[in-house]
């Protein structure tokens, strides 16, 4: 296997993908030889990729049986259109049927393609609407986000309806781009070129201290697939239960106190200060120092 | 984007068993190849969609020389192209072949 | 038309009790003699993590209350002009307080409360995926605006010719600006019009919600959106 030491920032879908699940067990559904590519695309005369940028199918994760979705971060952005974001749903349905152990979504995404810009929010409306239907089943699913897109727009709306958010420090994951906020807000709302700063808004190490990554773990290929068969191991000793009232008051109250304790933050290091002892170091600390000073704190 | 198709004399490859494959990405200076396995065990089809236009002389010049150094004889490739360099689209060529005739990933 | 006037026409003078903190609005109505619950935003609303922790306190709210009795149905009105951009709603994790709106809308239907959405205004991308577009139904009224991008900023992103563009927006309802083009791709079930009774429709729109997200099929059988249920189809079905 060529892709297990490589890092999961620079590689493919394809090989985030193979590298992740049981060797050999990978099937792919609605495959690139189909040729179900975009139309839109095309009536704007743009490239198109025989897989729409997305691979979704079926493996085994240490025995486990998985479903498993990859988007290509370097096709349109990981942008979701018509049918990228049918083959997810699609996906998503069939889990409802099958009951697989969980859901990985190897998320990598801008949000919506705006080549299809209405085809693609609706999509994402519907992904919404499908992982919250499966996770009320009792099948969780995870997010996985590492790769050069991140999961920005719908995408980061979706990725935090995962039941468990695995990140890598060169993650990130939020809701507007730093460009879009730079662009609309002006440089001093959000100097989109300052890469420490979108770092410190939005990277793995920050998302993981605040609780809206449940994992962060170093950047290669199979430091994310332990931590995937973790998790199933995790939910196999303890089945989801679907959202309940109970629950959802007690995120709400979490993140009603993580909004006032930090109701003027603008930096990642005012975050930083409140959790750690050593603020000044913590860009600087490697996965297993960070997370188990992380642990520490709680 | 610019479209067409050029049928290649070429052997076929050694072993005869192939997988369909996808190799690369569509991306800004990058293309993907999709090979599937063709009836004709002789020739080779390569489907060519490039974004880039009027560079055909140097398409068919790359894809002759890849059908002359492989035995890729009853295959189809199918390129995606978002404006790969001659380079880049004979080594992505190369890579998409040897997984192909290789050991599935 | 201003939100009061809205509420008179759809509920009656004497039907309603809504009030408005800023841009967030809350209260109860009556529709059929049922009494309904209703949650949104106004004057197009930024959707902060303060207004996304205020709509999701009132879902949960209301199904708090009716835990015990019959779920009642949830009125949202979405006027939004999408997600605040601001570093520090960035920092907080606004995608986060999102999907929380998102997952309390979740727990609502499955408790049993019937939803709706009525657009009035606008309904801009973020703003308009975290609550308003989950619902059972989604209604417009006449003038509603929806959009991800205008095609102006949507040219200078994807660097494809205004002209273009338009030219395409004329002939598909894929990419730009209008509720008519969300209706045609089924991600609205319904545009009132001006001349409607619109306390009618809405019984109605209460009345004629679907047990699962139809939302690809009926684009479809408009011809918006001729290939999502197709695909999702093929996939589930490998």
């Amino acid at each position: 296997m060529t892709g297990r030491r490589i890092s999961y920032f620079e590689a493919s879908a394809r090989q985030r993908l193979s590298g992740l699940v049981d060797e050999k067990s990978f099937s792919e559904f609605c495959p690139p030889e189909l040729r179900k590519t975009s139309p839109h695309l095309a009536r704007l005369d743009a490239p198109l990729a025989f897989d729409d940028g997305v691979v979704v199918g079926r493996a085994t994760l240490a025995g486990h049986k998985i479903f498993i979705a990859a988007q290509e971060g370097r096709f349109n952005g990981g942008a979701v259109g018509e049918v990228h974001g049918a083959k997810i749903r699609g996906l998503l349905d069939k889990a409802l049927l099958e009951k697989p152990a969980a859901v990985l979504l190897l998320v990598d995404s801008g949000g919506v393609r705006l080549h299809e810009a209405n085809a693609g929010l609706i999509a994402i409306s519907e992904i919404m609407r499908a992982v919250l239907r499966v996770q009320a089943a009792g099948i969780p699913v995870f997010a996985l986000v590492g790769g050069s897109c991140g999961a920005f727009g719908g995408m980061g709306i979706v990725t935090r309806l995962c039941a468990e958010v695995v990140m890598s420090e060169q993650g990130r994951l939020a809701l507007s781009g730093p460009e879009v906020i730079e662009t609309v807000k002006g440089v001093e709302e959000f100097d989109s070129r300052d890469r420490a700063l979108v770092w410190r808004v939005t990277g793995g190490k920050l998302r993981r201290a605040l609780g809206e990554a449940t994992m962060l773990v170093d950047d290669l290929i199979p430091a994310f697939r332990d931590a995937s068969i973790d998790l199933i191991a995790k939910y196999k000793t303890y089945p989801l239960a679907p959202a309940s009232l109970e629950t959802l008051l007690a995120e709400h109250a979490r993140l009603t106190a993580r909004s006032e304790r930090f109701a003027t933050a603008r930096d990642g290091r005012e975050i930083w200060q409140a959790t750690f002892v050593d603020a000044a170091r913590v860009p600087e600390l490697s996965v297993d120092e960070f997370n188990r000073q992380l642990g520490e704190q709680v | 984007m610019e479209q067409f198709t050029l049928t290649l004399p070429s052997k076929a490859p050694q072993p005869s068993a192939v997988h369909t494959v996808l190799c690369g990405v569509v991306s800004s200076g990058n293309l993907e190849v999709l090979v599937e396995p063709l009836a004709a065990r002789d020739t080779c089809e390569i489907v060519v969609n490039t974004s880039a236009h009027g560079f055909r002389d140097i398409w068919q010049a790359v894809l002759t020389d890849f059908a002359e150094r492989h035995a890729v004889g009853g295959l189809r490739l199918s390129l995606n192209d978002a404006g790969a360099t001659p380079a880049v689209v004979s080594l992505r060529l190369d890579q998409a072949f040897e997984m192909c005739v290789g050991d599935r990933a | 038309m201003s939100e009061q006037l809205l509420f008179d026409r759809l509920f009656g003078a004497d039907g309603h009790k809504i009030s408005s903190e800023g841009l967030f609005l809350h209260g109860l109505a009556e529709v059929d003699g049922q009494t309904i619950s209703v949650i949104g935003t106004r004057d197009h609303a930024a959707i902060d993590v303060t207004l996304a922790l205020r709509i999701a306190d009132a879902i949960l709210h209301t199904v708090r209350a009716d835990a015990s009795t019959s779920p009642r149905p949830i009125l949202f009105i979405a006027d939004t002009q999408g997600q605040a951009l601001s570093r520090h709603d960035e920092l907080l994790g606004l995608n986060g307080y999102f999907a929380h709106v998102a997952r309390c809308v979740d727990l609502a239907r499955r408790q049993g409360h019937k939803l709706v959405t009525l657009i009035h205004g606008e309904a801009v991308s973020g703003g308009f995926l975290a609550y308003g577009m989950l619902a059972d139904r989604i209604c417009a009224l006449p003038d509603a605006q929806v959009r991800v991008m205008d095609l102006r900023a949507m040219s200078r992103v994807t660097k494809i010719n205004l002209e273009r563009l338009e030219e395409l927006a004329a002939v598909s309802p894929v990419f730009a600006p209008g509720a008519e083009n969300y209706w045609k791709m089924g991600g609205i079930h319904e545009i009132w019009t001006a001349r409607d009774h619109w306390g009618e429709r809405l019984a109605a729109a209460f009345g004629s919600i679907a047990d699962s997200d139809s939302r690809a099929t009926i684009g479809n059988e408009r011809g918006g959106r001729q290939l999502a249920a197709s695909i999702a189809q093929l996939v589930a079905d490998a």
